[in-house]
């Protein structure tokens, strides 16, 4: 893995809406004032009749989307995880979530990687959030060859999606044209005395640490698990089964995320399996530079080895 | 429009009405208040107003009507039920466990029901995206939505009301029906929202000032609504919350409560002896 491209996934997320709005003329995005950021800008430039901005008023934002859906559109609709999630929720929930809308909400900005604006922006509850309005789908891809494909798996999929995308630049360790299903995860190194199952940015952080065990003797399993809801029970499971011991890795909250998804499927299927997650515990983040605060937050590949080490 | 037409739009409207009080009581709960007093303008928004085919709830360029204030949703389904979507007698199912006539409106539900509304506030916004997406796709249906004077204390009214104005949306009509009542008591003691015409007009709409029961009026508004360019159209319109029972009339108590077995008798009374007089005519 030496020599490792890096790229954030909010940048794959703007690439691959403008790739898509060339396939599909009823794509169209809706914007709060963070075009730049979100990088729906990228599809803006290709598209402008087909980009909406509609200000910094993400509620409103997240209705008009639904609305828009019922008339044949396909909108992204698009913030910060903070807003779009956070803000926003109980538009999310009533107006796109409960009539089961086709609507995409690209959030970017998720997690403690928001770095320097600190807290007030860091959401790691987004998929708390998002994972209890029933038949959302939460995807949170790990790099940005992944990101694209599941920009396009939302797109093809009918009905709501939530999408997380990061801020930072990340090692993109997925090859072009990887195949990408909504609901299956995907085993990345095979090991049967630790599995190590992980979302977003923190998959990446799971392979290191898998090295790391390694090299003290410990055969770590590495499950990248993008799509939070609904769940690969299955594969969880059966690493429950054949490796007894499960550490989560998410950028998120230990509360309602991955990491909780995970410890309800296996505790309610019997399989007597040690369970950890390494998240965010319960705590705010702050400003930082965001490589040192995931660190800081115990965010890193050092403290999954520990984790999984331990257990 | 005729005295004769008038007619059957009252006639129309007092059939509403009495949907409404079946419904609520047959659901011993539910909105009568808001639903009475909005009676005229459902009446007229799906008999005389509105573009649509009972025959096919779903056809692409239909008119939009979208309920903001999803608690009067018996109006909604008393107007929807007379015009043919579904039978009048399934009123009685409101609220119950099975029945697609859910206490807000339920789009997936319901047939005619074009969103899924209750939360206040986010109609109007999923209104507009309507409105915008059919500008946006050339179709050339008109998008209506209806708000309660209380609603739009909500912020997100007035987000809404920014969006319309900035895309120009001309083919986009906000009725706010003015009856100065909700929960906690009148709205000028609740919240005070001041001249809400005027509101809008700063927003960037035009403006309709009416008699939320005057059907000429309605009449008036809508061929103004028509004919303004490039700029959304609002309709501010004082009504009588409750109107046709007359212990209900102005009256906060019935915002949110069910007549019961004696009062539901004297509200048909009252309807009916209305319904001959309107029939004789």
């Amino acid at each position: 893995m030496a020599e490792v491209k890096k790229m954030a996934t909010r940048d794959a997320y703007g690439q691959a809406l403008a790739e898509l709005g060339e396939e599909h003329e009823n794509l169209v995005v809706f914007e709060a004032d963070l075009a730049a950021a979100t990088k729906t800008g990228v599809f803006r430039k290709k598209f402008p009749e087909r980009h909406f901005e509609c200000g910094i008023a993400e509620g409103n934002m997240m209705a008009v989307a639904a609305g828009a859906s019922t008339m044949g559109l396909v909108p992204f609709a698009s913030s910060f995880a903070m807003f779009a999630a956070g803000r926003a929720f109980e538009q999310v929930r009533n107006s796109i979530g409960y009539p089961h809308m086709n609507v995409k909400i690209g959030a970017t900005h998720g997690g403690i990687s928001v770095g320097e604006d600190g807290a007030s922006h860091q959401c790691c509850e987004d998929f708390a959030l998002m994972r209890s309005i029933p038949g959302m789908v939460v995807l949170c891809p790990s790099d940005a060859v992944e990101a694209r494909a599941a920009v396009r798996a939302a797109y093809e999929y009918v009905g709501p999606v939530y999408l997380r995308f990061g801020r930072l630049a990340i090692p993109v360790f997925h090859d072009e044209g990887m195949s990408f299903e909504i609901g299956k995860g995907e085993t990345l190194a095979e090991g049967d005395d630790v599995a190590i199952i992980a979302t977003g940015l923190m998959v990446y952080e799971a392979l290191q640490a898998a090295e790391q065990l390694k090299a003290g003797g410990i055969n770590a399993r590495v499950i990248n698990m993008c799509t939070i809801k609904p769940l690969d029970t299955e594969l969880v499971l059966k690493a429950a089964r054949e490796c007894g011991k499960i550490v989560t890795a998410e950028e998120h909250s230990i509360i309602g995320g991955l990491g909780e998804a995970v410890c309800a499927a296996v505790a309610e299927s019997g399989i007597p399996c040690k369970v950890k997650r390494v998240g965010v515990n319960d705590e705010f983040g702050h400003s930082g530079p965001a490589v040192p605060l995931l660190k800081q937050f115990g965010l890193s590949a050092e403290n999954i080895a520990k984790v999984a080490a331990e257990l | 429009m005729t005295k004769a037409e008038k007619t059957d739009l009252a006639i129309k409207a007092t059939k509403i009405r009495m949907a409404i009080v079946e419904g609520t009581h047959a659901a011993k709960c539910g909105h009568p208040g808001g639903s009475l007093g909005a009676a005229d303008m459902f009446a007229y928004l799906y008999f005389k107003e509105l573009n649509i085919d009972p025959a096919d709830p779903k056809k692409p360029d239909r008119d939009r009507f979208v309920l903001s204030k999803g608690h009067t949703a018996p109006g909604l389904y008393g107007a929807l039920a007379l015009r043919g979507f579904f039978p009048v007698e399934d009123i009685k199912t409101l609220r119950q466990i099975g029945s697609y006539l859910q206490g807000h409106p339920n789009m997936t539900l319901t047939p005619g029901v074009d969103m899924s509304t209750g939360s206040l506030g986010q109609g109007i916004s999923a209104a507009a995206g309507m409105a915008l997406a059919a500008k946006h796709t050339g179709n050339p249906c008109r998008v209506y939505t209806l708000l309660g004077d209380g609603e739009i204390e909500e912020g997100e009214v007035w987000e809404a009301m920014m969006f319309a104005a900035n895309y120009k949306l001309d083919n986009f009509v906000a009725i706010v029906d003015k009856n100065g009542l909700q929960i906690d008591g009148p709205t000028a003691e609740v919240m005070d929202s001041g001249d809400i015409a005027g509101k809008m007009r700063a927003f960037g709409f035009e403006v309709a000032e009416i008699d939320g029961h005057d059907f000429d009026e309605m009449e008036a508004a809508f061929k103004k609504a028509r004919e303004t360019k490039g700029k959304p159209f609002g309709i501010v319109m004082r009504t009588v919350k409750g109107l046709g029972v007359s212990y209900m009339e102005n009256s906060v108590d019935w915002h949110g409560k069910a007549p019961n077995d004696a009062e539901y008798e004297t509200a048909m009374n009252e309807l009916n002896a209305k319904l001959a007089k309107l029939e004789a005519m």
